[in-house]
């Protein structure tokens, strides 16, 4: 049997799942369709950070508006996703990299943007009593965040039933192609016919670019996080650092989560992703050496995902070359935050044609080569 | 300690002891690791410094264990007791700590020796402090002497009637021994009767256990089908039906058991392919003949790879050592068949009585599947039937979305004590079969680590090689 | 109630458990000596406060965590006594915020 809707979402992550709720909020009829299941992926199981802290400048604004829907978020999805607006701090170790983030402050109040503040040593051990006494000052901004990802995920996800979105899940798409105007989507299941696709398919998004005559270098990594048993409670913000990897949060009930960009290895094949703890054994040492009091925790978990990574370490958002497809992929391991306006960017695309928010620097096209560019523009 | 081995054993139970023992025969580099100070495993614990004066109260059979590990010993393997290993990659580089130093080391080819533990016995009150398993007494009877006069011996199996036994050879007061086999179990193990009649022995030494428990005058109250500890701080009584009513012992000690199963964190965290095996109730991994799981280079033997006691663990070892050794090319096809040949007669024969015994002593599902909502199921985040239940209708249709949402086998046990109960829950929960439910996703390190150890890791390169 | 059913000769060794020295036979694992001086409640559970003993004795279940020489979270059924080790029980809920129990973090 033949399925139709309105639009077919590729992908059960974060995106996929706030494309589908923005879409229903406007009325069009959406099925989404996951190869395993919602939150298996990135946006399950990444480390919760909800962060405006560091962001590369594109990204800035949608960031900052994704932020107001965090701020709300029960409002959006009946769910507070556990979202406590703690605060994040970016640690400087030496005098270097103090001023690499006074740069960064100045260049970001050049762009019209306020919210990374910059702070000094004695402002820093008031924020964090237990940082290690050789850190010299740090950049925060205080109503950054963390949230519950797979909790969040499920809440899109639940929040897009109730207004009629149809979720499949352990449906893989195969094949897709143009007919009569419409697309046809192959799928391990029924076929759809939609005239709207988009493409959430995080760390498989480059197969589906693929499938659209569209080809991305994309590559798949497998960030790596760590986190305790429950401790006393001694830190509120999550913290990084600014010349190292780092992000260290501590959640209500006690854990610690440690992370911040260690890779392990992705097999998109299998869907495993591999622990390298030559890796993970560098991250405890930062872990450590920034917080001493690390060193007496107890490490019960370790697990990767697997993420999609552009060459400039933005995604791609926006409409696809051929008429009625969009993409949202490739986040970058920094794509959590921006679920849920990024929903609302492709729902403005598909109801309206354009959006107020400034995608430009996420287009599809921008890996081609120059000539090819050309050739496109011509045609 | 070397940093690269030919082959490694997790394990220096009856298994990973003479998997060394054969490897050593051999002449190949080999290493055992065990968390325990001693060797032995769980079945032949301390048994090179028992604790008790009086050696008979353990029985002939634990004795065997002396040998293996006099051999382990002197047969030139490097033994590492102490030793916690908290991964093992599909490449085969092993994480493990000894006396506090973490360490990374590398093998060509590993053997899982790891062993089985109890089945998890969800009923009311089994969180009480002085609720503990059959196990845990022959523990503390083995290597502490100590024993808990006018305990309650609660479940079925094996090691039930045995440490209720052995407490009685040490003369020690048991107070009632509540049996949960099904009588109905008794009608149908009768069909693999002809089998357990070629292994005699086993037939005679649960009669003579039984006999030995109820001549010390030890009530065996038979056919019990509802249990609960009931206590404030610790347990103070059990309560159990038979029938309608409910009948109550004081008790300041209960010991629980069902049956073990295999521990299956650490092939789980490699990547081994496991399946559900309907007969014993548990997962186990998916070996060849050789004990070869599906990752390659590694292999698993002894109850590890499906219960089947002490001496064919012990066979087992064997067998997945030449497998090990044939693969390194230390032994060739025909060495290796001849060098089994022993081992594979001897297993067949101890297999013969397992039918009879998994049918016997298979736990009831009012056992494995809790009824009462408020029964705990991951006691360590303390999640019960209920909250299951709720997790389960919202769409978590899996233990690895359930343990995201509701937290169940997020513990430091790592779902040691939930695993089965929550793939039999929610099988029960949503009528498909348990084998399409799966198990939680595993990843190393599968025992805690402690931080500081992680950031001074020592990898192949910095150590010697 | 844990007693000895007579036990080998072998050395004691003195522990401190919370401030009382005992004297207790070398080769015990901290669990055994907890069971064999009557404490049978080890730890509280950070979740709810609930008190728990040793269950397994053999590493697995994590229920007889204790604070060994000042560091929590020991497993007290494979820790070996030492001369001199001090030994307390843990008490895990007082350490931590408030709405703890409802808070999750993420998982894989
Ligand atoms: C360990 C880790 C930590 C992170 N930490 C943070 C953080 O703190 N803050 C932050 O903002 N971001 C973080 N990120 C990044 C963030 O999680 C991702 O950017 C974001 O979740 C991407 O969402 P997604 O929906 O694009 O991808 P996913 O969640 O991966 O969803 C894509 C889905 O598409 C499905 N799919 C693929 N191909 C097909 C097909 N052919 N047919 C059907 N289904 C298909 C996949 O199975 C998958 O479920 C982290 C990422 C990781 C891995
Ligand atoms: S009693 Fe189970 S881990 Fe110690």
């Amino acid at each position: 049997m033949v399925r139709t809707a309105d639009a077919v979402v590729i992908g059960g992550g974060i995106h996929g799942c706030s494309c589908a709720l923005h879409l229903a909020r406007r009325g069009i009829s959406v099925v989404v369709v996951e190869k395993d299941h919602v939150g298996r992926h990135a946006s399950g199981v990444n480390a919760g950070g909800v962060r405006r802290l560091g962001r590369a400048l594109p990204e800035i604004p949608l960031s900052v508006a994704a932020m107001g829907l965090w701020h709300n978020i029960a409002e959006l999805v009946d769910d507070d996703c556990q979202f406590v607006p703690s605060g994040q701090v970016r640690v400087a170790e030496n005098g270097e990299e103090a001023r690499g983030l006074e740069e960064r402050a100045s260049l970001l109040r050049d762009a019209g943007f306020n919210h990374e503040v910059v702070i000094g040593r004695e402002e820093l051990r008031d924020l964090l009593p237990a940082v290690s006494p050789h850190c010299v000052g740090g950049m925060v901004v205080v109503d950054d965040g963390h949230a519950n990802p797979y909790r969040t995920t499920m809440a899109f996800k639940r929040k897009a039933e109730s207004l009629g979105v149809r979720v499949l899940e352990q449906v893989r798409v195969l094949r897709i192609a143009k007919r009569q105007g419409t697309w046809r989507v192959d799928t391990s299941t029924d076929p759809l016919d939609v005239p709207v696709l988009i493409n959430c398919a995080g760390a498989w998004g480059d197969s589906v670019a693929v499938m659209l005559g569209e080809p991305v270098p994309m590559q798949a990594y497998a960030p790596m996080l760590m986190i305790t048993a429950r401790m006393p409670f001694f830190v509120k913000p999550v913290v990084g650092a600014q010349g190292r990897t780092l992000s260290l949060k501590q959640f209500a009930n006690g854990t610690v989560l440690i992370g911040g960009g260690v890779r392990g290895n992705a097999v998109r094949t299998t869907n495993t992703a591999s622990l390298e703890f030559g890796g993970l054994s560098v991250n405890a040492r930062t872990a450590a050496q920034i917080l001493p009091t690390m060193r007496g925790a107890r490490i019960v978990r370790c697990w990767a995902g697997i993420e999609g990574y552009m060459p400039d370490g933005i995604p791609v958002i926006g409409p696809g070359r051929q008429e009625g497809v969009f993409h949202a992929f490739g986040f970058s391991a920094h794509g959590f935050q921006l679920g849920p306006i990024v929903g609302s960017i492709i729902a403005d695309l598909v109801t309206t044609g354009a959006t107020a928010h400034p995608i430009g620097p996420f287009r599809i096209d921008r890996f081609d080569s120059p000539p090819q560019r050309q050739r496109d523009a011509l045609t | 300690m070397k940093s690269h081995y030919q082959l490694a054993i997790v394990g220096a139970g009856p298994a990973g002891m003479a998997a060394a023992a054969a490897a050593a025969e051999c002449g190949a580099t080999s290493v055992v690791f065990d968390e325990q100070p001693a060797p032995g495993g769980q079945i032949y614990r301390a048994v090179e410094t028992p604790a008790a004066v009086d050696r008979a109260i353990l029985g002939v059979d634990y004795w065997r264990g002396a040998e293996l590990a006099k051999t382990l010993r002197d047969c030139g393997v490097d033994y590492v007791p102490g030793a916690t290993v908290w991964q093992v990659s599909p490449t085969r580089e092993i994480g493990v700590t000894v006396d506090g130093t973490a360490m990374l080391i590398t093998a060509d080819q590993v053997i899982v020796a790891t062993g089985a533990l109890e089945r998890p016995f969800p009923v009311p009150g089994w969180t009480l402090p002085s609720v503990m398993t059959a196990g845990s007494a022959q523990v503390l009877l083995k290597s502490a002497a100590l024993a808990a006069d006018g305990a309650v011996f609660a479940g079925t199996g094996p090691l039930l009637y045995l440490v209720a036994w052995q407490y009685v050879q040490a003369g020690v007061a048991v107070k009632a021994v509540l049996d949960t086999t099904p009588i109905s179990n008794y009608f149908r193990a009768t069909r693999h009767l002809a089998g357990a009649l070629r292994a005699p022995q086993y037939l005679m030494k649960g009669i003579r256990l039984l006999r030995g428990i109820k001549k010390a005058g030890v009530p065996l109250i038979r056919g019990v089908r509802d249990l609960r500890m009931r206590g404030d701080d610790a347990v103070s009584a059990v309560e159990y039906r038979r029938g309608h009513d409910w009948q109550r012992i004081e008790a300041d000690q209960v010991f629980l058991h069902q049956g073990v199963v295999p521990n299956v964190n650490l092939s789980y965290s490699i990547g081994c392919r496991h399946t559900w095996n309907e007969a014993q109730l548990c997962w186990q991994a998916t070996t060849d003949s050789w004990g070869e799981s599906t990752v390659e280079g590694v292999a698993i033997a002894g109850d590890g790879a499906g219960i089947n006691g002490a001496l064919a663990a012990e066979y087992q070892g064997r067998i997945a050592a030449l497998g090990a050794l044939y693969r390194l090319g230390t032994i060739d096809a025909d060495e290796r068949a001849r060098r089994a040949a022993p081992a594979r007669a001897a297993l067949a024969a101890e297999r013969r009585i397992r039918p009879f015994l998994e049918t016997l002593y298979r736990p009831p599902k009012y056992f494995r599947v809790p009824p009462d909502d408020q029964t705990v199921v991951c006691r360590c985040e303390e999640v019960d039937v209920a909250a299951i239940r709720k997790a389960v209708a919202v769409g978590c249709v899996g233990p690895n979305q359930l343990k995201s949402f509701s937290r169940c086998g997020m513990g430091p046990c790592q779902g040691r004590l939930c695993g089965l109960t929550v793939s039999e829950l929610i099988a029960d929960f949503t009528d498909l079969p348990v084998s399409e439910i799966g198990y939680y996703r595993l990843r190393p390190p599968i025992k805690p680590l402690l931080l500081a150890e992680l950031a001074e890791l020592q990898t192949p390169a910095a150590s010697d090689r | 109630m844990f007693t000895n059913i007579g036990i080998r000769d072998r050395d004691f060794v003195r522990v401190i458990f919370e401030d009382q020295e005992i004297m207790v036979p070398q080769g015990h694992t901290v669990a055994a000596v907890l069971l064999a001086e009557g404490i049978r409640s080890c730890r509280e559970t950070p979740v709810s406060g609930a008190p728990r003993g040793p269950y397994c004795m053999m590493g697995i279940c994590f229920e007889c965590l204790v604070v060994i020489d000042g560091e929590p979270n020991q497993q007290a059924c494979m820790r070996h006594v030492r001369e001199g080790m001090s030994i307390e029980r843990q008490h895990g809920v007082a350490q931590i915020g408030p709405d703890a129990n409802a808070a999750q973090d993420p998982a894989e």
